[in-house]
């Protein structure tokens, strides 16, 4: 049964590998390429999102503020020192993420529930409004355009595949994090805050750690992206990425690791195809989303699962 | 700064808190009565807005009537929301995430609907005949229009008072944010309760709509930036607290009215930082008892 369920778990990933890393070889358009970029990150922004909301039953409304974070201190390092700065701007706004979301963090856990999601929000606008005032130094609602990575990562294939490889090895470490003893009480502090007290462990310090653990990878997801659109934007804070996100999650399943993947996955190739269509993109998917929440709240995931679960049980009664 | 100056500021950041109260109220009594997030409530002001425009503007309805018509209007799209979608996900687990998804969802649509029917161009309504131009008092002139919209928030303040406290439906409602089961155990409608005060705070936030477009221009976008002063001021009030509501909605008004004047380019930072002092310290709201709140 260990074996089995081992190779299942190797043959999962060497098929995301293989679909993923097969992609700059049957898309060769720019365009192609930079949506593939584009799924990649959502699926590394969506995942950690999801260790917040599916796995610890607190729901950010505010991960944008670590997504522009990580995309700014990457960008505004270029701007201003040259794009040597590139990959070590990447490697400072991952740690100063995780030092801002430590000290916001340590305030946030004080509040639960709808209070939690309001502060979260509060903050990232906050940031979102600093961001956008301080044209002197941020370029303000222009951003900052013409952002290169040095050397060989400026091309795209190359780019892709570096993204590739990080984001996959993010989502290893994240899927360790959820199936590890840590991740377990982090579960029962969805669950049951009270019980895990009576456990002796401790609820807000575990909620302090996934809440950083979760921003830093929303900020190297932000980091990421900068080198693929090569320009940094003030909504990259703003309130609605961050709701874009959550609507990802449903979408893909909140209950399940995979759920989130398959979501960014499919809500980015949605917009992809209705935009090419009809400049209201937002109208469809709010309307799916809709329908998902009400009719499958499991997600395509967790519906796909337990239709799985169904069928086979059919079988072996026939059987 | 002379007293003239600080007289019109004040009014200016009476009339803004004005209009932030009579949303915000809508979606503190949603929240109070019905334990529902209702994220898309500035959209329902947008519905409003919109509505004023066709009516006033397009079909020349008398002004008065057709504030309160944009107000029903946007209220019969808050009951039919509320009997289709959010009765549906009434007690599910997860069940604030999904009010929050589900009305976010909202606003993505109502957004898309109202681009397809009016377009994205700025709309504006005449202000109505008698209130367009300034009142003079004293050495000041007062924009008529700012000092009517400050006399039927009042107006509003004092019925909602009246409802809430002194007829039968307010007691409902009263009796509904305490116990909703109890309620239904002594033979209360409970569902219908929801969806009347569903109804009657989406239709104070379009009727506000109506009541704001002749000072703003009614653009797709008015929604979303209502929703967020909104929910500050509902925040520092205490979500659910009606009166709370009302005190935060001075203090916001003024503190941007002011705040504008002495630091112009870093006053919208204020109302967010207030936001974050109150649920950092006082989560059930400045003007809300202090309860005890764990994870």
């Amino acid at each position: 049964m260990k074996t089995e369920s081992r190779f299942r778990e190797t043959s999962l990933w060497a098929t995301i590998m293989i679909i993923f890393g097969l992609v700059p070889v049957f898309m060769t358009s720019t365009y192609q390429m930079n949506l593939a970029s584009h799924i990649l990150i959502w699926i590394l922004f969506a995942t950690a999102f999801n260790m917040l909301w599916g796995l610890t039953g607190m729901l950010s409304f505010g991960q944008a503020l670590y997504y522009g974070l990580g995309a700014y201190f990457v960008g505004l390092m270029v701007k201003y020192l040259g794009s040597a700065w590139f990959f070590p701007g990447m490697a400072i706004g991952l740690v100063a993420s995780a030092i801002i979301a430590l000290l916001i963090g340590l305030l946030l856990i004080r509040v639960g529930g709808v209070y939690f999601t309001m502060l979260t929000l509060a903050f990232a606008q906050l940031m979102y409004q600093i961001m956008f005032k301080w044209y002197n130094f941020t370029g303000g609602d222009d951003g900052v355009v013409g952002i290169m990575q040095p050397g060989i990562f400026s091309n795209p294939i190359v780019y892709y595949y570096f993204i590739l490889g990080i984001v996959i090895a993010s989502i290893w470490i994240l899927k360790r994090i959820a199936y590890s003893p840590f991740g377990m009480v982090l579960r029962c502090v969805n669950q049951n805050p009270d019980r895990v007290r009576f456990l002796g462990r401790r609820v807000r310090r575990n909620q302090l750690r996934i809440y950083i653990v979760s921003s830093v990878f929303v900020a190297l997801a932000g980091g990421l992206m900068v080198g693929v659109d090569n320009s940094i934007h003030t909504d990259m804070f703003v309130w609605t990425t961050s709701g874009e996100v959550i609507l990802m999650t449903v979408l893909g399943g909140i209950n399940q690791f995979f759920g989130p993947f398959v979501g960014a996955i499919a809500l980015i190739l949605i917009e992809d195809i209705v935009g090419a269509y009809t400049e209201y993109w937002s109208l469809i998917i709010g309307t799916i989303v809709l329908i998902m929440v009400l009719l499958f709240p499991k997600g395509l995931v967790g519906e796909f699962l337990q239709l799985k679960h169904r069928f086979l049980k059919l079988k072996k009664h026939g059987g | 700064m002379d007293f003239s100056f600080f007289i019109m500021q004040l009014i200016s950041g009476l009339t803004v808190a004005t209009l932030l109260f009579l949303v915000a109220s809508g979606l503190t009594l949603i929240f109070g009565v019905g334990d529902v997030f209702n994220f898309a409530h500035g959209s329902f002001y947008m519905i409003g807005a919109y509505l004023a425009f066709q009516m006033i503007s397009v079909l020349q309805v008398n002004f008065w009537l057709g504030l309160v018509l944009s107000g029903l209007g946007a209220g019969l799209v808050g009951i039919v929301a509320e009997v289709f979608l959010l009765r549906r996900i009434y007690g599910r687990k997860h069940e604030a995430g999904f009010q929050i998804l589900l009305t976010f969802c909202l606003i993505l649509i109502i957004d898309d609907l109202v681009k397809i029917i009016w377009g994205t161009e700025y709309k504006t309504i005449q202000r109505p005949s008698g209130f367009t131009g300034p009142v003079q008092i004293g050495d000041l002139y007062i924009p008529s229009y700012n000092l009517l919209i400050i006399v039927v928030g009042i107006i509003v303040v004092v019925a909602a008072w009246w409802v809430l406290n002194k007829t039968r439906a307010g007691k409902i409602a009263r009796a509904a944010a305490v116990d909703r089961e109890m309620l239904g155990a002594m033979g209360i409608n409970v569902p219908m309760t929801m969806t009347m005060v569903f109804g009657i705070a989406t239709a104070l936030g379009g009727f506000t709509g109506a009541l704001a477009a002749p000072l703003r221009s009614v653009t797709p976008g008015a929604g979303v930036e209502v929703i967020i002063d909104s929910l500050i001021v509902v925040v520092i009030g205490g979500m659910g607290n009606f009166w709370g509501a009302w005190m935060g909605a001075l203090l916001i008004g003024e503190l941007t009215a002011f705040g504008i004047v002495i630091v112009p380019k870093w006053a919208t930072l204020f109302s967010y930082l207030v936001m974050i002092i109150v649920l950092i310290f006082k989560p059930e709201g400045l003007f809300s008892p202090r309860k005890i709140r764990k994870v």
